[in-house]
């Protein structure tokens, strides 16, 4: 790794010697939104941490109670643990999908791509109960299993069942920043080393891994801090001594004027925030762009048919399992009734005509939420980068770890925050803000802002510094030099943050579910939480999933079409120019 | 400014208007509500049918998120009715003033079921719907692995249950803490908590929502759930293979349907409120996807095959107690609390060393052993012992670390009594291990 640190950092140390007005407005305005739609709404809810229950004065003594209490340090190692083993996991599942699909010639990269994104998004609850009837204690799998073998493996048992759905639920993350960086390696890295005499996984390890690493590492933390603030899983397999369910568990039972709840969600946004610096630290000072000429240099390495094979197995082997969950989810959708046997009973369509009426709204609403959204989000994500990685704005550091404490904060305290913030706000028309749809989006946008921030800082990474400098030096303008030059080379960083900012905000539910309004405002994942609480529901509900699962799939899918097509065309008129 | 004025002018006149023509409903009527669309659906499109110029809009939420809702937006609130089904919820928006006073013109409906007063005596909230509690189970599941029909909460505690049962959470479901009262209250403190930790010895999970409980019962994930009836009964309607029973000590309770304080389309919610309680609105309840208990005792007679009727039904039986709906409430969060770190968090521990007893108890029918029998019997006790007793659960200092503290400089607060009462249970069962297997050494 060294040796390209000291061959292509010329450029990365010099970065602009002073701080344009564009720069401190851009901070200034991204710091707003920050302040007024992420911190203000959080401060205006966690505060009772910091108070005495009963005078309301300032106090740490609750975290002093946080430490005393047996539960609840159980919980924070239980949390790290399962968070570490999560990212190795996933790791995994990843590497294999993300290497062969953008470093060799390889049939069906874009579906496998897409398919790989699939697990991220997993419709509330209809997800959970498909999980249950395929891998659960008296799942298809184990029902099977028991009646040929007489055993009964628990897939989702414990700390260990935790570490094996978050893995198959956020190797995503891994995959799509990973591949993201991988595309972006110049050819003539490989080239140079097999040139050398390497081959194979030396290769792979010594060569390409190491270039690849701020994809792998912007996938891996958030990876790492997701598993150790995402709730849903644990409670999925009813594992409470976790931190995240902690905190949920107690807000949402024991009341509002509770502050050990609040106490929680401090240390899950602390404690994302410096694995968050950790990680960064970790990227210091090494640099990672390489010089493509053109894009000639993408061009993708032939397998050989003997590795050809074993890449198709393995990836079949891998799709196979993180699929499953949603061909479980599939089959629920046309059951009629499913318990207690590793079919369902027979088949219908019902479902899809109960949920028929009520879908083409709900469908539209989370287009419209979750793409616009999305956009905010790189457009934030793109600027955020930038100002911490190419220009001298020293607080545009704290806008980094400000987006991405966000991941930290509980869904149903964002969501109590803005109705807190912005009831009292009405606007011209007299309604309240906080019951405007477009608050929804907001609300989306803050949430899944550090998904595509981590996966715009790594493209970014990725573009030589150099390539900027000779266009300046050629008279192109900073902003100009952005639009033509910066952004062109950031496509795929960008692509894969968009993806993933639209995949995760169409399903999500816990600070939708205090916002939302009416059912004419109500995306799908809060149409399918209302199916889902009743036993005839189970099946509409599950329709409603395979449409979100479907509409996303669809949409990523498209994303990756356009984006390789970019790239076909970029690689062709490099060609040609050579 | 002038904007301003003009709208104020404006909301004057329709307010005017409005309150004229107050004897006709129409418009939009708002709808908090925790229950399904299955059951709002059906309510919904008749209300509609009978109010062609009105407008009902549902929005669903669970009942916590609903309260915090209906707190947060106090300040222009554009909620009419909160439809639900825990009392406890209703009690605390009563408390912190978000109700509105109604009495209904609707006659038919007694005063009690069982010993539940059917609407609040304050006139704040009202019920329109019975519930029961007992045991739901899958009949696949336990014809699978050869397991008997439960008829009591004690059978729930014998050997053959272990690792086959669920409950929710009662701190996250107000119809389980209800149960547990119901237990509490017919057994006692001592006895009661004795069965529910025995209970608790032979869970399989301890869910964190009430619906997590019958849909896991559905699928097959485990056998037996402790639930609100109408999950057992629309749960058949829906076709799956279960079954449902009534314990003897069992209570029941009304669901709820509340005006909420500065509603803004009054007329509208007083008339969804006397449809629900009309003959017609009480009949809907036995629809399958809902199959509640109407609380007017004639429709009845058009009730569908399996459905009980609570008017004739003997409730509180086995100690013929009365339920105690204001100590329910006073020390609820206590006895929540009590469970979750004497169970919820302690589960895994809770079981091993229920698993060890039965074990040893096992071996000691076979070949009587006095030492060992006496080493079993205290396993037990531990287990079964309290960290406070039913009078400290309503103790002041206790009631005054939950609801905020006294303001006094050393009184201890929530925290340290739950890590005191968790600590305490994890050393008793700890110990119990120890000498149940130490009983079944002797039993070798």
């Amino acid at each position: 790794m060294t040796a390209f640190s000291t061959a292509y950092s010329s450029g990365a140390a010099s970065a602009s010697s002073r701080v344009r007005p564009g720069q401190t407005a851009a901070l200034l305005l991204i710091a707003a939104f920050l302040v007024l739609f992420l911190v203000a709404p959080v401060a205006a809810v966690v505060v009772a941490a910091f108070r005495d229950k009963a005078t309301g004065a300032f106090t740490l003594i609750n975290f002093l109670d946080f430490l005393r209490t047996d539960l609840l340090v159980r919980s924070f190692w239980n949390s790290v643990s399962v968070s570490a083993m999560s990212v190795v996991l996933a790791s995994v599942f990843a590497l294999p999908l993300a290497y062969y699909t953008t470093r060799f010639e390889f049939r069906g990269a874009a579906i496998v791509q897409t398919l790989g994104v699939i697990p991220l998004i997993m419709p509330p609850f209809a997800g959970a109960v498909a999980m249950q009837l395929l891998f659960g204690r008296n799942g298809t799998v184990n029902l099977l299993l028991g009646e040929w073998f007489g055993i009964n493996i628990p897939f989702m048992e414990g700390l260990n069942g935790v570490i094996f759905v978050q893995s198959v639920h956020y190797f995503p993350f891994i995959l799509i920043n990973l591949s993201a960086s991988l595309r972006n390696i110049d050819r003539a890295m490989e080239e140079a080393a097999q040139n050398l005499g390497s081959s194979g996984l030396r290769l792979f390890r010594r060569i390409v891994f190491p270039l690849a690493m701020p994809g792998f590492v912007a996938g891996a933390s958030l990876v790492f801090i997701k598993v150790f603030d995402d709730l849903a899983t644990p409670l999925l397999l009813n594992v409470k001594d976790m931190l995240a369910p902690q905190a949920y568990l107690r807000i949402t039972s024991i009341g509002i004027s509770d502050p050990m709840g609040y106490v929680i969600s401090v240390v899950l946004i602390a404690f994302s925030l410096v694995a968050m610096w950790l990680s960064t630290f970790a990227m210091r000072g090494k640099d990672y762009a390489t010089t493509q000429r053109g894009g000639g240099g993408l061009a993708k390495r032939r397998m050989r048919r003997r590795d050809a094979v074993v890449a198709y197995a393995v990836i079949a082997l891998v799709l196979l399992l993180v699929l499953a969950p949603h061909a479980g989810l599939a089959l629920m959708s046309f059951a009629t009734i499913w318990s207690y046997s590793p079919l369902p009973d027979a088949y219908t369509l019902k479902h899809y005509v109960a949920v028929f009426s009520d879908s083409g709204r709900y469908i539209w609403n989370t287009l419209l939420y979750a793409s616009l959204a999305a956009g905010i989000d790189i457009a934030v994500g793109t600027a955020i980068a930038y100002l911490v990685l190419r220009t001298r704005v020293k607080a545009a550091r704290w806008l980094d770890y400000t987006a991405m404490a966000a991941l930290a904060v509980p869904g149903v305290v964002l969501g109590i925050g803005y109705l807190r913030t912005y009831y009292g706000v009405t606007l011209p028309n007299g309604q309240a803000l906080a019951t405007f749809w477009f608050v929804i989006v907001l609300a989306l946008a803050v949430r899944r802002l550090p998904y595509a921030l981590r996966a715009c800082t790594a493209a970014l990474q990725q573009v030589s510094q150099s390539l900027e400098e000779a266009a300046e030096n050629l008279g192109a303008t900073k902003m100009r030099t952005i639009r033509r030059v910066v952004l062109p080379l950031m496509t795929g960083g960008l692509v894969a943050g968009f993806v993933t900012s639209f995949a995760t905000a169409a399903v999500e539910l816990s600070a939708t579910i205090m916002l939302v309004q009416s059912n004419a405002d109500a995306p799908l994942a809060y149409g399918l939480y209302v199916f889902m609480q009743s036993p005839a529901g189970r099946g509409a509900g599950a329709a409603l999933g395979v449409i979100a699962v479907l509409i996303v799939g669809v949409c990523t899918y498209l994303s990756h079409h356009i984006a390789e097509r970019d790239r076909a065309a970029k690689s062709e008129t490099g060609a040609r120019r050579q | 400014m002038r904007l301003a004025l003009a709208a104020a002018i404006l909301a004057a006149g329709t307010a005017v208007v409005g309150s004229a023509v107050a004897q006709t409903p129409n418009g939009k009527l708002v709808v908090v509500t925790s229950f399904s669309k299955d059951v709002t659906d059906p309510f919904k499109k008749a209300f509609e049918k009978a109010y062609p110029g009105l407008t009902v809009e549902m929005q669903n939420r669970n009942t916590n998120a609903a309260v915090k809702y209906l707190d947060e937006t106090k300040g222009n609130n554009t909620t009419d009715l909160f439809w639900a089904s825990a009392p406890d919820a209703f009690e605390a928006l009563k408390g912190r003033g978000r109700l509105e006073k109604y009495k209904p013109q609707a006659t038919g409906i007694p005063e009690k079921i069982g010993d539940y007063p059917v609407n609040d005596p304050d006139g704040h909230y009202l019920g329109f719907a019975a519930s029961g509690y007992g045991i739901m189970w899958n009949t696949r599941y336990v014809a699978a692995h050869k397991l008997p029909e439960p008829k009591d909460w004690s059978d729930l505690a014998k050997p053959a249950y272990f690792d086959h049962v669920a409950i929710a959470a009662p701190s996250r479901s107000g119809t389980t803490h209800l149960t547990l009262e119901a237990i509490l209250q017919g057994e006692g403190w001592a006895r009661g908590w004795r069965t529910l930790k025995e209970i608790g010895g032979n869970l399989r999970e301890v869910t964190e929502r009430s619906f997590g409980v019958p849909d896991g019962v559905n699928s097959g994930q485990f056998g037996y759930g402790i639930v609100i009836d109408f999950f057992g009964f629309s749960a058949q309607g829906a076709g799956f293979p279960v079954k449902f029973v009534y314990p003897t000590v069992t209570t029941i309770v009304p669901a709820n349907i509340a005006i909420v304080k500065d509603a803004p389309n009054t007329p509208a919610a007083k008339a969804f409120v006397e449809f629900l309680l009309s003959p017609q609105g009480q009949e809907i309840l036995f629809a399958p996807s809902i199959r509640r208990l109407p609380v007017n005792p004639e429709v009845y007679a058009k009730a569908p095959e399996g459905m009980p009727n609570p008017f004739k039904f003997k409730w509180s039986g086995g100690g013929g107690f009365k339920f105690n709906s204001d100590l329910s409430e006073s020390r609820g969060a206590v006895v929540d609390a009590l469970y979750d770190q004497l169970v919820t968090f302690q589960l895994a521990a809770l079981k091993k060393a229920t698993k060890a007893i039965h074990d040893a108890e096992a071996r000691l029918a076979a070949g009587p052993n006095e030492q060992a029998g006496a080493l079993i019997a205290e396993a037990r006790e531990l287990i079964a012992a309290m960290p406070i007793t039913d009078t400290q659960a309503v103790a002041s200092d206790i009631a005054a670390a939950f609801k905020g503290g006294s303001g006094r400089d050393k009184a201890p607060r929530q925290a340290e009594f739950e890590q005191a009462w968790g600590k305490f249970a994890a050393d008793n069962y700890a110990k119990a291990l120890a000498k149940a297997e130490e009983a079944a050494k002797l039993l070798k």
